[in-house]
């Protein structure tokens, strides 16, 4: 099987360093909605700044290069065994090429393993065998002051009034975001899981951010709720970095799952502006980005 | 823009106001989480006794936060082989978690500010007005932006909390922050935080 390190040290370090042109665009439009001279206007005029510095110089957009969360869907023939140990050695060497800042810690010893190498589960990898005769490799770069600010909800949830349906998922996801303020480094993208158990609630909830933004739920009835959460969103003024400002969510994207008919879980994963989402395809000795 | 070089004066902190632009320079000591609960069990609270060079360490931040400010960042540093460090990205980490600390931390160092992100709550808040200090907010996520701001790594404390833990001595100039939590009480952070609140209660009392 061929040896894929160097290529998928390439994708790390273009996840790392270059936001993709979805997320630009989206940021670009925003900073017309707020007044000039605001310190909203100011925020974003950093931002876009900073994504350019970033990408002419493979420097990180954030120093918090997060959970490298990686989905690999493979052909039939691939061996998963090696493609983890290319991506763990790929994870080596883009930390020593500050792609990466050292961001395992052992959390019952406290000590940081400087190679952003942990146990099994860091880096994150979900495989997914395909029918199709491409390997594609995504990867997510999550920081740790947007998943601070995740909630989950166990429907009904009475303080807020909110039921088993989407009326109450509409509450409860608007709570999420007033309590997020702009820990989360507003302007966000929030992925909702509605249903599923604990565990797999949160992981869809991520799972659908690595689609593309503006994608709409083929659910009608989920695909206007997604509109609705981002434009209800935006009415509560917390804007970027909550200074205040017309963007506080840049938009919503929504999973629905099975659920037990004891549970009804709602998660919501925030995901910061520095939204990092990249994928290499490899198809014959050709490899993409994008 | 209002212009500060560390060590800054009461008076200088005094007449800044929630809303302020500053562009910062001069020395200043990053520090998050590991270090603020290092200094407050070991030099404040005293519930865990000094070991190694603590103590030398503790003299060494006395003269340099005195005046000056504490950067809540863990930045990806290159040359850590040579130890000819430079930062290569360096934005804010979120404030909040060190709350509890925070006020202390202040006080005992007569730290003037710390920059960050996402503001921090009451009690800082009332470490502010007794200090005096403030809270500077930095954008979340310009780490390239901000770590080109850095002109000087001058060294390093505590490499065994790890390279985003450790507090690094940094010389920059012309690092840009908003006051968002100021020295007579005000804080942006409460006031939007009651603004959204008043909105999202109006919002849950629509029909679906």
């Amino acid at each position: 099987m061929r040896d894929l390190t160097n290529e998928i040290l390439e994708l790390i370090r273009r996840t790392s360093s270059s936001l993709p042109p979805d997320v630009e665009k989206r940021l670009r439009e925003s900073i017309e909605k707020e007044e000039p001279g605001s310190a909203a206007r100011g925020a974003f005029e950093t931002i876009l700044k900073n994504i350019e510095l970033s990408r002419a110089n493979s420097t990180p957009i954030c120093q918090d290069t997060g959970t490298p969360i990686f989905y690999v869907h493979y052909p039939v023939g691939w061996s998963t065994i090696q493609l983890k140990k290319q991506i763990r050695a790929a994870m080596v060497e883009a930390t020593k090429k500050s792609y990466m800042r050292p961001n395992a810690v052992d959390a019952v010893y406290d000590k940081n393993t400087g190679n952003n190498l942990g146990g099994d589960d860091f880096p994150y990898i979900h495989f997914e065998e395909t029918e199709d005769d491409e390997l594609v490799i995504e990867l997510m770069l999550k920081g740790g002051g947007c998943e601070n600010v995740g909630r989950q909800y166990s429907l009904p949830d009475n303080t807020l009034g909110a039921g088993r349906d989407l009326a109450g998922v509409r509450k409860v996801v608007l709570d999420a975001v007033q309590k997020a303020q702009g820990k989360g480094c507003a302007p966000g993208v929030l992925g909702v899981s509605i249903g599923g158990d604990r565990g797999t609630s949160y992981v869809k909830s991520k799972e659908v951010l690595f689609s593309e933004m503006g994608t709409r739920n083929n659910d009608p009835k989920l695909a206007e709720l997604e509109e609705r959460l981002t434009s209800e969103a935006n009415e509560m003024g917390i804007g970027p970095m909550g200074f205040g400002g017309k963007t506080t969510v840049l938009d919503t994207k929504i999973n629905g799952l099975s659920r037990l008919p004891a549970s009804y879980f709602v998660s919501v994963s925030y995901m910061c502006w520095a939204y990092r989402r990249r994928k290499m395809t490899v198809k014959g000795e050709e490899v993409t980005y994008d | 823009m209002k212009q500060l070089t560390t060590p800054i004066s009461d008076e200088a902190i005094r007449d800044l106001k929630v809303g302020d632009s500053v562009a910062l320079s001069g020395i200043m000591v990053t520090g998050r989480d590991a270090a603020h609960k290092w200094m407050i069990e070991t030099f404040i609270k005293k519930t865990r006794a000094p070991q190694d060079d603590d103590l030398q360490i503790h003299e060494e931040l006395k003269k340099l936060l005195n005046g000056s400010v504490i950067y809540h960042c863990g930045p990806v540093v290159a040359g850590l082989d040579t130890k000819e460090y430079k930062f290569i990205a360096a934005g804010p980490t979120t404030s909040i978690r060190e709350e509890p600390y925070q006020a202390d931390v202040m006080k005992h160092f007569n730290v003037k500010g710390v920059i960050g992100k996402g503001g921090m709550g009451p009690k800082t808040l009332k470490g502010c007005q007794e200090t005096p200090a403030v809270y500077f907010h930095a954008i979340g996520g310009a780490a390239s932006f901000l770590a080109q701001t850095v002109q000087k790594v001058h060294g390093v404390f505590k490499m065994d909390f790890g390279v985003p833990e450790a507090m690094w001595v940094i010389e920059v100039k012309d690092f840009p922050v908003v006051v968002t939590m100021d020295s007579h009480g005000g804080s942006q952070h409460a006031v939007i935080d009651e603004a959204s609140k008043k909105v999202l209660d109006g919002l849950l009392e629509k029909p679906y």
